[in-house]
């Protein structure tokens, strides 16, 4: 591996990372604070990609060419609404109604799911469809010859990165984020407190749903979608939560970069499988020395 | 006593005539079945929905004509949702339970192997429409797309000819690449060409950087890309991204058509070559008003491409089988379809008397900024088509279903 | 013995069903009945030790790929896929599953190995409820991809396909398949009548205990982690069988029957039959796959929905699954039956 190859699979790396950050982010809040699973999740980035192609089509039919360029600044926003009111809906008429029963959540949540892929298929037709990117995304930096760093893997990169630290300031700063915090930490207790939890509820989940929502509109970017397109993710995403630790940001930031900068790097020395099943090896081999995790929720619980 | 007996045999001959002449007549304006097998959800839906589209306009088309034997064709329509077990199964269904008289379907080798035994078993008769790696000829199977040597080595042979000697193989990790990539690798060594780099992703693969960057350190002048379904798109867009283009390292893609272009958008393709024996530019007398009908019954913003070709005629070549056998009995049909030709979209076909294949014209095509092929190479005539290709196979087709292997 | 009318009628009704089916649904059924095995496993995991496994597919396809691997070498002496890839040596580890006597045990002792490589660590360290249940997943997700990369040796995502005769019998004949469904049967109810037995026995009720509460358990002074190995064991070897009974029937084993899909199908069946109940686990298993069969036979183009549909309304309406409707109703008669006798002795 020349140096060259080897910084730019370290960005590949990062840039899989930034997107399993995103899917993983929401899929971790969600399991702690409410201890759902919730398999239709990759269906939210399948959704937010289809926002991202449905905004895109709009500027082509009814807005001048020379706005197209901006209409990913559009989509980001569009595909979180679409996909948190989604979630919100979701989490309203079935989630609700499955608080504790984490088992069930997952089967309930997966019925879900073949659900929005089917309807995504009747909507918008079994083949996949195409976003262009914005021709200012097309190209990269030329950092020297063969090491180019593809623009669009950069935005996707600081669009992540704004993410999380969007969230960071929420769950830290803000007094709604403390409410958050406190339920995830002891439901009863912040329910005995006045914290309305199934408000907060309904909202982390939406928020999680539209977290998903940005990560599909950003791989968008990457490659074509399709009814299927959040199943490619949702797997890899779980090990991200699994590895870094249930509830906690830093932990999925943590268990994404590990996850895609190791992927990156055993794919390039082995095959695209090889790698796969290297790196999921790692993980459970990982978990077997740090079952919670890398970063855990301290509580005083026994389990 | 005698004669209440000869009246009452006459009573039972003239009862079992009549309900015989009567099943007989019934069954001549009753529909005919044919199944129709594709995925219709799953990571291959992406390319199959159009081709069961294609088999739909041909069975209309007929159906508005008078039909077969005066009779209408009803289609069976099964999802093999993308999973080779299901095919098996759903094929089963089609012959046992809803007794259809021939199936049209599949798309990936994957599936076409997995429900080739149930087609032996019960004897029964498949038209598989799309391009494959070779090395089977069943006798129960009619190959209407193109065979390793009317695909795959006039693609290298004309990628070698034209100076792009040092390749890059690129596949989806199932059985058509692997096998299609041993006959490349065979046509290398004996045409001169340098072998760089082998990889296969698993099918619905989407994370190519790290492939790019592995094709960036080989310095390959063509990547002989075997990818299917949507892998396709996410490796086009990053290759684009990653700022390769196709003066730089041009790709040659055997599953890449029109359709699938849609999908991955024109300016991602825009120079990379694909070689097919149809193409939807193609300026033949039957292509322009059959693609005029099929933008016309399923949208203008449809496209047609090899498979959805075809499996088109396909559909007319077993009615043309089943007009002259004058029953849709299958070995009938079977001895009739030999030999058998049809002026398709692409020109005339004819079905291989002896191992079941097609002969057909291959072309070589560049993709222009309108999401077409520009045609840049024409076989002079149709080529013979020969699923064990001496070069990596000592196997030869005596006849349909009977292959024997050759000491050389 | 009232209690279990209902499942002796499905069990000789499933033994008679050769008479009356057609070659087609009789092949349909012996799926059915072989995914029944499947389901028993999982319910003893997941209904009575509460511990839920979304890789089990892994297992039922090791058994399956042990047996297709058997079926294959009757008639070839080299698997086509090997020959495809350019092999003219069988390689050594496929040897010795030539031999009827290797490949049926292997079908049951390989899933009970993998088990175990899995279980022991996994529950020495205390990872258990979801995580255990998302580790399972990556353990499918790795055997899917590791056995679609290994196309050489495991035939890719094709699978091993074409399987046509076992111990000399040919799988075109339709006796012999009537034989196999028939075996099949009694497999199941065999299979049925060992997980009553160790359910019913004191193990049984530790396994509930498990389930109701570990640590209370672990303070009385026993140790799971032996009851859950031996438990996940037993599932797995379960269901390596009932793929080895699969793979005869349907004639193909592919990766795709042994990924995270058919993993998380098979808790399916066990939700919609009703979990901690091995009669629920059989008819989920039946009930499921025939709806599947139906739906996407009547309706190709939209039976998802009916699908996913089911999922979510059996979860959130029928927690107890069917059991759990069929025990209401019984219940509800009951004491409708005993409401009149009360009126009646009231009406003297």
């Amino acid at each position: 591996m020349s140096p060259e190859i080897f910084i730019s699979q370290i960005f590949n790396g990062l840039s899989l990372s930034s997107i399993l950050l995103l899917v993983g982010l929401g899929l971790s809040i969600t399991f702690g604070i409410m201890g759902v699973i919730n398999f239709a999740h990759g269906e939210f980035l399948m959704i937010g990609a289809y926002s991202a192609f449905i905004t895109q089509s709009f500027f082509i039919k009814y807005l001048s060419a020379d706005l197209l360029g901006f209409y990913f600044f559009v989509a980001l926003p569009v595909s979180f609404i679409i996909a948190a009111f989604i979630g919100f809906i979701l989490e309203k008429f079935l989630i609700r109604f499955l608080y504790g029963r984490t088992y069930e959540t997952i089967l309930a949540t997966w019925g879900v799911s073949l659900i929005l892929q089917q309807l995504a298929r009747n909507i918008f037709g079994a083949n996949n469809v195409d976003v262009s990117s914005p021709t200012w995304l097309r190209g990269g930096i030329t950092i020297s010859e063969g090491l180019q760093l593809p623009y669009n893997r950069l935005f996707i990169l600081a669009i992540s990165t704004i993410c999380i630290i969007g969230m960071y300031c929420f769950f830290y700063r803000t007094a709604k984020g403390r409410v958050i915090r406190a339920v995830m930490q002891n439901r009863t207790m912040s329910a005995c407190l006045g914290v309305p939890t199934s408000k907060v509820d309904a909202f982390t989940f939406a928020l999680g749903s539209g977290l998903a929502g940005i990560a599909g509109c950003v791989v968008s970017l990457l490659g074509s979608i399709g009814p299927s397109t959040g199943q490619n993710y949702i797997i890899d995403a779980f090990m991200v939560v699994v590895l870094g630790g249930v509830g906690k940001i830093v932990g999925t930031i943590a268990g994404a970069l590990a996850i895609g900068i190791s992927s990156s790097l055993f794919e390039f020395i082995t095959t695209s499988s090889m790698g796969k099943v290297i790196v999921f090896s790692l993980i459970i081999v990982f978990l077997q020395w740090k079952p919670q995790g890398m970063f855990t929720l301290k509580t005083r619980k026994l389990d | 006593m005698k004669k209440k007996i000869l009246s009452l045999m006459f009573l039972v001959v003239f009862a079992v005539s009549f309900v015989s002449i009567q099943s007989g007549f019934a069954k001549d304006k009753e529909p005919i079945k044919v199944g129709i097998l594709h995925s219709l959800s799953g990571t291959m839906s992406i390319s199959e929905v159009s081709v069961k589209d294609g088999e739909l306009l041909a069975i209309e088309e007929i159906n508005a004509n008078g039909g077969v034997l005066g009779r209408k064709i009803v289609p069976v329509i099964e999802d093999g949702a993308s999973d080779w077990p299901t095919f098996a199964e759903k094929a089963k269904k089609l012959i046992l339970k809803d007794k259809v008289d021939v199936v049209f379907g599949c798309w990936t080798s994957a599936s076409r192997k997995a429900v080739l035994p149930v087609f032996e078993k019960y004897d029964h008769l498949l038209f598989y429409p799309v391009q494959y790696e070779g090395l089977e000829a069943s006798k129960n199977i009619i190959y209407t797309g193109a065979t390793a040597n009317q695909q795959i080595m006039p693609g290298v042979e004309w990628l070698l000819k034209n100076g792009y000697k040092k390749m890059y193989l690129l596949g989806s990790d199932y059985v058509f690449p692997r096998t299609a990539n041993l006959i490349v690798k065979a046509q290398l060594k004996a045409e001169g060409g340098i072998l760089v780099g082998e990889e296969y992703t698993p099918l619905g693969h989407t994370e190519y950087s790290t492939i790019i960057n592995k094709i960036k350190a080989a310095k390959p002048d063509v990547v002989f890309s075997s990818l299917n379904g949507d892998s396709n798109v996410a490796f086009f867009k990053q290759l684009r991204a990653a700022g390769i283009t196709a003066e730089q390292i041009p790709t040659m893609s055997v599953s890449i058509a029109e359709d699938e272009i849609r999908g991955i958008g024109a300016e991602n393709l825009i120079g990379h070559f694909a070689v097919w024996n149809y193409f939807m530019s193609m300026d033949t007398p039957n292509n322009k008003p059959f693609v005029k009908r099929y933008k016309k019954r399923f949208g203008q913003d449809r496209v047609t491409d090899d498979p959805i070709e075809a499996n088109y005629f396909g559909v007319y070549l077993w009615a043309k089988a089943v007009e002259q056998a004058g029953t849709t009995e299958l070995d009938a049909v079977r001895e009739s379809l030999k030999g058998l030709t049809f002026d398709a979209p692409e020109g005339l076909v004819m079905i291989d008397p002896t191992n079941n294949h097609t002969w057909k014209v291959v072309q070589v095509g560049k993709v222009n900024a309108e999401g077409q092929f520009d045609i840049l190479y024409t076989s002079d005539k149709w080529v013979k088509p020969d699923p064990y290709p001496p070069l990596v196979s000592n196997k030869v087709v005596i006849e349909p279903g009977k292959v024997v292997e050759i000491k050389k | 013995m009232k209690k279990e009318k209902l499942i002796i009628t499905i069990f000789l009704l499933l033994l008679v069903a050769p008479i009356f089916l057609s070659e087609f649904r009789l092949n349909l059924l012996g799926k059915y009945v072989s995914f029944g095995i499947a389901a028993l496993a999982i319910d003893l995991l997941w209904g009575y030790t509460g511990i839920l496994s979304l890789g089990h597919a892994v297992f039922f396809g090791l058994g399956g790929y042990c047996m297709g691997a058997y079926i294959k070498l009757q008639t070839e002496t080299l698997p086509d896929f090997m020959m495809w890839c350019g092999m003219t040596e069988l390689p050594w580890f496929w040897k010795p599953f030539q031999y009827f006597w290797f490949a049926l045990p292997m079908a049951i002792i390989l899933p009970i190995f993998i088990s175990l490589l899995i279980g022991i660590p996994t529950f020495r360290v205390g990872i258990k409820g979801v995580y255990f249940t998302i580790l399972t997943q990556a353990l499918a997700l790795i055997f899917v991809t590791f056995f679609i990369g290994q196309q050489l040796y495991t035939g890719g995502t094709n699978g091993i396909t074409n399987l046509q005769s076992i111990l000399g019998f040919s799988l075109s004949d339709t006796k012999v398949m009537q034989v196999i469904y028939l075996i099949t049967v009694v497999i199941l109810i065999i299979s049925f009548l060992f997980c009553r037995f160790l359910v019913k026995s004191n193990l049984g009720r530790t396994l509930i205990a498990i389930r109701d509460s570990e640590n209370r358990l672990k303070f009385l002074g026993y140790n799971p982690m032996t009851y859950k190995l031996f438990v996940f064991a037993v599932s797995a070897g379960l269901a390596g069988l009932a793929g080895a009974l699969f793979v005869p029937q349907v004639g193909i084993i592919s990766p795709s029957l042994m990924g995270i899909l058919p993993s998380v199908e098979m808790a399916i069946w066990v939700a919609v039959g009703g979990r901690g109940n091995l009669k629920g686990a059989i008819i989920g298993a039946i009930v499921v796959n025939f709806a599947k069969s139906f739906f996407s036979e009547t309706f190709p183009e939209i039976w998802l929905y009916f699908f996913g549909l089911l999922f979510v309304l059996v979860v959130l309406l029928f927690p107890k699954g069917i059991m759990g409707i069929i025990n209401n109703m019984v219940n509800k008669l009951k004491i409708i039956k005993k409401n009149r006798i009360i009126h009646a002795k009231a009406d003297c």
